[in-house]
Formats: structure tokens, sequence, C-alpha cells
């Protein structure tokens, strides 16, 4: 039998990809409104309690980074993988499970977290049962991935799978180090509630030491995998250079390490610790640019093509609002800046134009690229479409973030404003209400993104139903290489 | 005060370990960095080209480093190596410059409240009543309300659902400038036991708030006031027979339009069968709260000119205030 590759998974993948998107932004939208309208989901009456903004923030949070994003390198690594080592995946079985074993994960998230079952813990906040269903998932995925490396047809290990293959060690670590916990259940409490392992402090440092790698590795290492797969490919050019992502990627793996504690900048945080956790963060500026200066450099020689090409519009802008965020996190985590921006709405527009900007995009890009192939078609079924939802998508953006950062600065400032008698000049209450405009324009950026999202689903539906699913796709004989 | 001198270190190894660590991660990237540094490309000159292709046509160029970027590496790395020798990082090495953080806040607040108190200190020695008239002192006091107090009494300072009005003159610890003052400084305490068992369940404590209603003279269901009038003598103990309670020991009179907990029959009902507790933190350095003497000072003018204030008694001296019994 001729060998072929596993599109399944991949399919299977890119589709909830889609549908997780849908989900966990319309879900943002809803708290978008909240924060205008706060009685919103009150009506609902005994099905309020399920919506209100304290459970479904973090439902928002899990299912666009894990739902969403998670299913996105799910797909684009285990393809990448496969066609980068010209082989198949090490098992289909493994795969099989790995896809259904997220789904179940997703689900469950889905069902605690409105029921208000929670850690408590930022990004981690899955109750026990969970994190041990997610730790064998990811060991499976490990396996999977890793097991398809070593057996390659290729002599060289392509760049993409360098940082998949962080990512992937890394969030293991990070998820089993930072979700230690004792279930109540062992002192004869609830079987549905635990609680961490560490105290004070230290659970502090442990949860943001997991936190910002989450966003290091989760949200931006592995998303650089999937750049440096499909921004050559769409590009049809080759990466700028392997000598920056030799030092990119060990610098970024190495430095990120360091960061969290610019999360607890004038906490109760060890002065030394506080010192440190800035200090590589400003140095992180540099590996997390190399990303950017190969993906976008790669386009030298084929600039043109962002004229007509709206899948190259999708990864090149993601690359820029990935240095953009990439140059404010570390101004952010100077002492300074911290003592203004910290707890304000500034931090949702970094983390928005990081999410949106970044990791929706390239994921959005990059799947217009997946997508036709995995169903035997030349493209989408509509580009023009694609390109409506590039504009949609960037003014959203735009206007989200636009609106964040002033209304951040403006709260920073109306908090630290004093009388010259030294009484503060605005009550918290004042510095709330002052948010309203900046509130609406941040619903109006999250409902175009949000539509745009929808567009894809439409584009996607009309693709597959025309196309046929590929399932025998055929390895090309392995090259000396 | 309190002291932050305590190490972080509970043995000399973890310091080396920290310090040997940084120094030995900024080398890491130092050497990183210089081993990929080459020269520039020279005029019209071509990058390598790498040998391998993947997935049919992805390839990689060689060039060099872009220049800018790598100097800025380098120099995020030197900034690094310098901002490790001013301020505390490598372990318990504490910087040339000294800083803490604690320092920091604490000079910044010295020097604040010594600035402030120019301003603030000198209404401490008028009486209450005469920094109340003063209009000065009374934006201030607003001021004051509406950083540190208007989260439970709200900005109109007329409360809601658990949290007194102010601007009533209905006191629950009285309203004179020194009893105002003593709440604020020490906090209060106010607690009624539930009394369902007491009354009867459900309905003797529905019939006692009709009861309730009809001691203030307010709409109520005769029928039921009149079967609650014998379990009120639950109640009469600190409310009094004639529901006007006690001032003197802060229990509440039931006759006026004062109800912290609704007035309702149904609010009323609830408050006699699972009791309430609520209480007010003190708000003085010396009870553990935030606020100093000349700030209380202003707030108790303020919140005693809202138009609940009374008029000190003239026969007993003022009470000194003195934290909250319970």
């Amino acid at each position: 039998m001729e060998a072929t590759y596993n599109y399944k998974v991949v399919r299977q993948f890119a589709i909830m990809t889609v549908v997780w998107g849908i989900v966990g932004m319309l879900v943002g939208v809803i708290l978008a409104a909240q924060l205008i309208w706060p009685t919103l989901t009150e009506a609902l009456g005994p099905l309020a309690p399920y919506l209100s903004y304290g459970r479904i923030r973090p439902l928002h949070t899990n299912a666009v980074i894990f739902a969403f994003g998670g299913s996105a390198l799910f797909a684009t690594s285990l393809y990448v993988v496969q066609r980068t080592c010209q082989t198949r995946l090490l098992s289909d079985g493994l795969a099989s499970f790995v896809f259904w074993g997220w789904q179940l994960v997703i689900l469950l998230a889905a069902i605690s977290l409105p029921m208000g079952l929670t850690t408590g813990k930022e990004y981690a906040e899955l109750e026990w049962p969970i994190d041990l269903l997610i730790t064998v998932v990811w060991v499976a995925y490990a396996v999977l991935f890793l097991g398809t490396i070593i057996i390659r047809k290729t002599k060289h290990i392509y760049v993409a799978n360098w940082f998949f293959g962080a990512y992937i060690i890394t969030i293991a670590l990070l998820h089993l180090v930072n979700s230690a916990e004792l279930p109540w259940a062992l002192a004869g409490g609830s079987w549905l509630k635990s609680y961490s392992a560490y105290a004070g402090v230290h659970d502090a440092m442990v949860q943001w030491w997991y936190g910002h790698n989450a966003v290091g590795f989760f949200l931006t290492t592995a998303f650089l995998g999937m750049m440096y797969y499909f921004v050559p490919k769409q590009a049809g050019r080759p990466i700028f250079s392997y000598r920056l992502s030799i030092v990119h990627f060990w610098a970024l793996n190495f430095i990120y390490m360091w960061a969290g504690p610019h999360h607890l900048l004038y906490t109760a945080l060890p002065d030394w610790v506080q010192s440190l956790g800035m200090v590589f963060s400003l140095m992180l500026i540099a590996p997390s640019w190399g990303g950017m200066l190969n993906g976008i450099m790669t386009l030298s020689g084929a600039w043109h093509k962002l004229r007509t090409d709206p899948i190259l519009k999708f990864l090149i802008t993601a690359l820029s609002f990935y240095g953009m965020s990439t140059f404010e996190g570390p101004m952010m985590s100077v002492k300074t800046v911290n003592a203004l921006s910290h707890y304000t709405e500034w931090n949702i527009a970094h983390v928005h134009s990081g999410s949106l900007g970044w990791v929706a995009m390239i994921s959005i890009g990059s799947l217009y690229h997946l997508i036709p192939r995995l169903f035997g078609r030349e493209e989408m079924h509509s580009v023009k479409l694609i390109n409506v939802h590039f504009w949609w998508s960037t003014i959203g953006v735009v206007l989200y973030i636009a609106a964040m950062w002033i209304a951040g600065v403006a709260q920073g400032l109306m908090w630290r404003a004093t009388n010259a008698d030294g009484t503060l000049t605005y009550s918290f209450a004042q510095s709330v209400a002052a948010m309203y405009p900046f509130y609406t324009i941040r619903l109006i950026g999250g409902v175009m993104f949000f539509a745009g999202m929808l567009l894809m689903a439409y584009n996607v539906w009309k693709t597959v139903a025309a196309g046929k699913a590929v399932n025998d796709a055929r390895i090309p004989e392995a090259v000396a290489a | 005060m309190i002291d932050f001198a305590g190490s972080d270190f509970f043995s000399e190894f973890w310091h080396y370990y920290v310090a040997a660590f940084t120094v030995l991660g900024i080398l890491f990237s130092l050497w990183l960095l210089s081993s990929q540094t080459t020269k520039k490309l020279a005029e019209g000159e071509q990058a390598e080209m790498m040998a391998p292709t993947w997935d049919g046509d992805l390839q990689e160029l060689n060039n060099p480093l872009p220049r800018w970027w790598m100097w800025m590496f380098y120099g995020l790395i030197f900034f690094g190596i310098g901002y490790l020798v001013l301020y505390p990082g490598m372990g318990k090495y504490a910087g040339t410059l000294g800083w803490t953080s604690f320092k920091e806040w604490k000079d910044d607040k010295d020097a604040v409240d010594a600035e402030f108190d120019k301003v603030m200190g000198p209404y401490k020695n008028q009486s209450i009543m005469a920094v109340a008239a003063d209009p000065k002192a009374r934006e201030m006091g607003q001021n004051l309300f509406m950083t540190y107090c208007s989260q439970c009494h709200g900005s109109s300072a007329q409360g809601g659902k658990g949290f007194p009005n102010l601007t009533d003159a209905q006191w629950l610890f009285g309203g004179t400038p020194e009893d105002i003052q003593a709440s604020i400084s020490g906090g209060r305490i106010a607690e009624m036991p539930p009394m369902g068992d007491a009354v009867g369940g459900e309905q003797g404590a529905k019939e006692v708030a009709n009861y309730v209603l009809s001691l203030g003279g307010k709409p109520h269901d005769a029928a039921l006031a009149a079967a609650g009038q014998a379990k009120f003598a639950a109640c009469a103990g600190c409310h009094g027979e004639n529901g006007k309670g006690m001032a003197a020991a802060s229990f509440p009179d039931l006759t006026d339009d004062a109800w912290q907990y609704g007035g309702s029959e149904s609010a009323i009902a609830q408050s006699i069968i699972k009791g309430r507790k609520g209480g007010m933190p003190a708000q003085s350095h010396a009870s553990g709260g935030v606020l100093n003497d000349s700030k209380i000072h202003l707030l108790a003018a303020y919140v005693w000119g809202l138009g609940g204030g009374k008029q000190p008694a003239a026969s007993a001296p003022a009470v000194v205030a003195a934290p909250a019994s319970n």
C-alpha cells in the first residue's frame, strides 16, 4: 500500500478550530456587553447565575486559548510535522485519542466553569479531575508529535517543529507544576474542589510563572511554529535567516522562563524576584522580534503578493501585531510603567492585541491555506470573502485595542490623581463611569471580529460541501537532505 | 508599622543559587548571541541557501542577523547587567542604590503625608461642628468620603440595604460629633440573634412583623398584628414594649423609617427568622485602620454636617472616642 499522510485528525481539529473560535468569541462579546449593561443576563431568571460575569469570564479565556487556539495548534502541528518529516503520524489511534480527549476536556470546561467550579488560578481554572485528563491527553500528544519526529524520513528537523516541540514539552512542565493541588475530598470535603499545593506568595509566583509561560509557549512559541510553515509556504519564499532562527529560538525559550514575576510588581513578591522578572522581560524584546523579523523578511521579493493574497495579508498583519505586543509587554514590565498600567484596561488591550491580532489572525490565515488542501480544493470557496474577513478583523482589533489603551491610561491616571489637599480627585466609581464610551467601542470592535468568524464559518462550509475529504495524500519519496 | 527587615533567604545556599543562575543566564544569552554574530554581507553578496528542502519547497537562507536587531539585543543584555548592579536581583545582593520597594513606598507616603498634614492638620484643633461649617474642610471631607466611605454608604451617603443612611437624623450609634468620630475610629458591630423559634416559625414571624409595622403606624394586617402582639414579648427585651428600642445600647427603634435591612413585611420577617449581623470596620491607625486622626476629624465633621448631626448633649461631658463595645 502506498504511504499516505493522516489528514483525518488535522481535518477534525481544523473544523473544530472554527467552531470553538465562534463559541469562545461569542462568550467574549457577551462579557463585553455585560460590562456596559451589568444586568443584561439577569432576565434569564434561574439560568442567570450560569452566565454571570465571574463564571463566564474564565469560560471565555479557556475557550479562546485552549479550545480555539489549542485546536488550531493541534491541526497545524500535526499537519506540519507529517509534511516536513515526510512520514505518517506515529499512530492513528493515538491521534484519534488526542482529538476526542481534547474535545472532552473542552466539554467538561464548558460545563464546570459556568457551574462555578474553579481553582481560582487564572488560565488554570479547571478542577483537578479535568487537570488529570489534560495530563493524559497532553502526554499522548507529546508521544504522537515527538514520535513522528523520531521516525522522520528527512535528515534535518524543520524549524517549525523546533517551536512546536518546545511548546509541547514546556506546557507539560507548566501544567504539572502549577496544577499540583490537593482534592478537598481527601479531607472529607467535595470531590469537585481542590486547593493549591503552594501557599501565599509562593502560590502567586508559581501561578504567574505558569501564566506568563502559558502566554510564552502556548500563545507565542507554538504559533511561531505555525508561522514558520505557513508564511514561507504561502509566500513561496525561503525563510530569511537560519542563523536568526537559532538565536531567537533558544533565547526565546530560555528568557521567557524568567519573565513571570512582572505580573507581580509592587506586591509582596520579594524585590529581587521582581527585578529579575523585569530585566529578563526587557531582554525578551529581542528574541520575540527575531521571530517577527524572520517572518516578515521572508517576504523579501514577494511583497507584491500582499496586494492580491488575503491569506498572506492575515499572516503578515498577524506578525505586525505580534511585533507590537511583544514590544508593549516588556515596556509594561518596567516598574515605573507598570505602576500606571497594572490593574487597568491597558492589560486588556495588550492581551487582545496579542490574542486577536497575533494568535487569531495567524491561525485564520493558516486555516485558509490548510482547509482547501484537506478537502481536495485549490482554494477556499470565496477568496473575496477572505478579504472581507481580513478587513473586518483588522478594523475590529484596532477599534478594540485603541479603545482599551485609552481607557487603561485614563483609568491609571484617574486612580492616581490627587487634589491639592492630598485627597484623591476621583472615587473608584467615577473611574468606572468614565469607561462607558470605551467599553462601547470595544464591544463594536469585538462584534466585528466575531462577525468575521461567522463569515469564515460560511466560507469553510461552502468549501467543505463542494470538496471531498482527502484521506490519501501521498507521501513523496524521501529526498536526501 | 510592619517591619520588613527579614531576609528573603533562609540559607546562604539559595542566595548563591539565585545569584549564580542569574549570572549564568546572562552569560548564556551573551554567548548565544555572539556565537551567531557574523560579518555583514558584502555589497552584492547573496546570502547562502541552506542545503535541506522540506515538503517540496521549504528552504532557508542564512542571512546574517539584522544589524540593528543584533545591537539592540546586546544593548538589552548590557542594560540588564547595569540594572542588576544598581538594583536588587542577584540573590540578597542589595544593589548599589540601596533601593527597596518598601522604602520607595514609605518615602513617597511620608512625603505625601507631611505635605497634606500641613493642610489637614490645623482643623484638628477646631471643634467638629466648627469644621463642619468651614466650606474648604467640607470639600476635603467629601473627597475623603468618596475615597474611603462611598463604597458602602454610597456617594450620596444615603446608604443602601445593609448600609446605614448617614443623611437622616436616625442614628444607631448616636449622632453627636463625638459619637460619629468614635464610629469612624473604632468601627461598630451590631447583631440580632435569629428569633424564628422564639416567635413560632414563619407564621409567627409574619405576625410579629405586622405587629412591628403597627407600632410604627404603618400599613399592616390588623388580624396578623393582633396575633403577633403576644409573641413580640420575645423582642421587647431589647427593642422595648413600645418598639422604640434602646438608643443607649444601640438597639434599633422599630417605629421610625430607618430600616437598614428593609421595612417590608417579608424583609422584617426575614430579619426575625434569620437574625442580622452588621458591622463597620475600624478606620483609625490605633484600631488597625488606614486613616490618621486628621482625616477622621474631617470625615466626622463632613458626616455630621450631612444633615442628621445632633448637638452634643449639654449636660454630660462629651464621650471620649473609644473602641466600640460589642
